[in-house]
């Protein structure tokens, strides 16, 4: 296999990577590190790499269209950001202090949890009615517009929140992935913000924390052109016919396929992590 | 002064220059902008790359790391001003990373104008996170 047709078939694994992605919700990271690494027998750190640089890509690429609909909540954004930055750090530091099997490892419980998460239907929580005097002071309360005009919320558990977007940076930056799944689950089920709010401002957040963690990953040469190329173009363009097909698709069919093979891949990355084999 | 002369004050001085719609649809804009020209130019990397490395085997199933060179900001501009693939895609990459820390950096300015002091000093701190990650790929 030359690099020519390397590129190609790597392109097509970005390209269905981002496409399921985009369609289940769960992000092309997810899908992409465990093809690399399991078919492809690519190193765990440079998969990681290019991963990382493809959730960047599919972050602002999709935050284009979402910013001009203005659910993103900046405030919100920028207060969890520096929960998720200074995560990122901490998660690409150990990236580079655990062996690649204990991050296969984690990686595989990370996308136990994704599938667990993506079933599982969670009971809607009730929208707090009171504000709370933290996220008051900060500003974080806002309106969202619908069809009845602009509807008020109240934003509350701001220190929960914020300890859940620490690990949320922290995964991102250690197994390269967007970890939306973990920042939705601290706007939605800690914080309360309205889900048309919190998928938004989470997907603003995306690439910000991805960009923490990218500065490291690029010094210690994990982030490799050869590989990074087709993956980012392939989960780009990916990402963009997916969001565009989207509110056509029957995507709950397709969502239970996409959570079975997840997970196998989880339980093949658990097997070959312990076993030594990445 | 009464809390919603405050609101009407701070929403007066944004008025001033942008509307909080421009400035979202700029922010929209950036981003749009920003991701199409990095994918514009790790594509013509890609070509240049594969012209000279194409029939090369990939190697990626022992990790070497990059060389030093496509490791930093300096050392990939020179590689790219050298025409050679895997330093302009490298740039593309940096200009891809470089495009939410823009964001960032445009929020900073909203909120200067908008004199919101908490929320400048936050936006602040997250932005020398991000210059502190990748002008010095976060050693000390």
């Amino acid at each position: 296999m030359n690099n020519y047709f390397f590129t190609q078939i790597v392109f097509c694994t970005g390209l269905a990577a981002g496409l399921l992605g985009a369609l289940t919700g769960l992000g092309g990271g997810v899908v992409l590190v465990p093809v690399l690494t399991l078919l492809f027998g690519i190193d765990i750190r440079y998969a990681i790499g290019a991963s990382l640089i493809s959730v960047i890509a599919t972050s602002s690429g999709a935050g284009a269209a979402y910013v001009k609909e203005g659910y993103t909540n900046i405030r919100i954004g920028m207060f969890l950001e520096i929960a998720t930055t200074l995560g990122a750090l901490a998660g690409a530091f150990l990236a580079g202090l655990v062996s690649p099997s204990s991050i296969a490892v984690i990686f595989g419980m990370f996308l136990l949890h994704s599938v667990y998460m993506s079933t599982s239907r969670s009971h809607q929580l009730l929208p707090p009615t009171q504000p709370d005097p933290l996220a008051t002071r900060l500003r974080m309360n806002g309106n969202y517009p619908t069809d009845e005009g602009p509807r008020q919320y109240y934003v509350t558990g701001v220190p929960a929140g914020t300890g859940l977007m620490f690990v949320a940076g922290s995964l991102s930056g250690l197994l390269g992935i967007g970890s939306g799944a973990v920042k939705v689950l601290a706007m939605d089920r800690a914080m309360r913000i309205p889900f048309k709010v919190s998928t938004t401002t989470s997907n603003f957040m995306i690439g910000v924390t991805a960009a923490a963690s990218a500065g490291v990953y690029l010094s210690r040469g994990y982030i490799d052109p050869g590989l990074a190329m087709p993956v980012m173009l392939g989960v780009l363009v990916g990402s963009l016919v997916g969001a565009r097909i989207l509110p056509k698709a029957r995507t709950d069919y397709l969502r239970r396929i996409f959570s079975v093979v997840i997970l196998l891949m989880a339980l093949e990355m658990i097997y070959k992590g312990i076993w030594g084999k990445m | 002064m009464t809390r919603k002369s405050e609101e009407t004050r701070r929403n007066g001085a944004v008025a001033l220059r942008l509307t909080d719609e421009q400035f979202e649809q700029l922010i929209g804009n950036l981003l749009r902008g920003g991701v199409i020209f990095a994918a514009l130019v790790v594509l013509i990397g890609g070509i240049f790359y594969l012209r000279r490395h194409g029939m090369e085997h990939p190697a990626y199933g022992v990790f070497t790391g990059e060389p030093t060179q496509l490791r930093y900001v300096d050392g990939i501009i020179g590689w790219a001003r050298e025409w050679r693939g895997r330093g302009i895609i490298q740039l593309g990459i940096l200009l891809l990373i470089a495009t939410p820390i823009a964001r960032v950096a445009l929020s900073l300015c909203a909120f200067i104008l908008q004199r919101d002091r908490t929320y400048v000093l936050l936006t602040a701190i997250v932005l020398a996170v991000l210059f502190y990650s990748l002008m010095k790929g976060g050693s000390l």
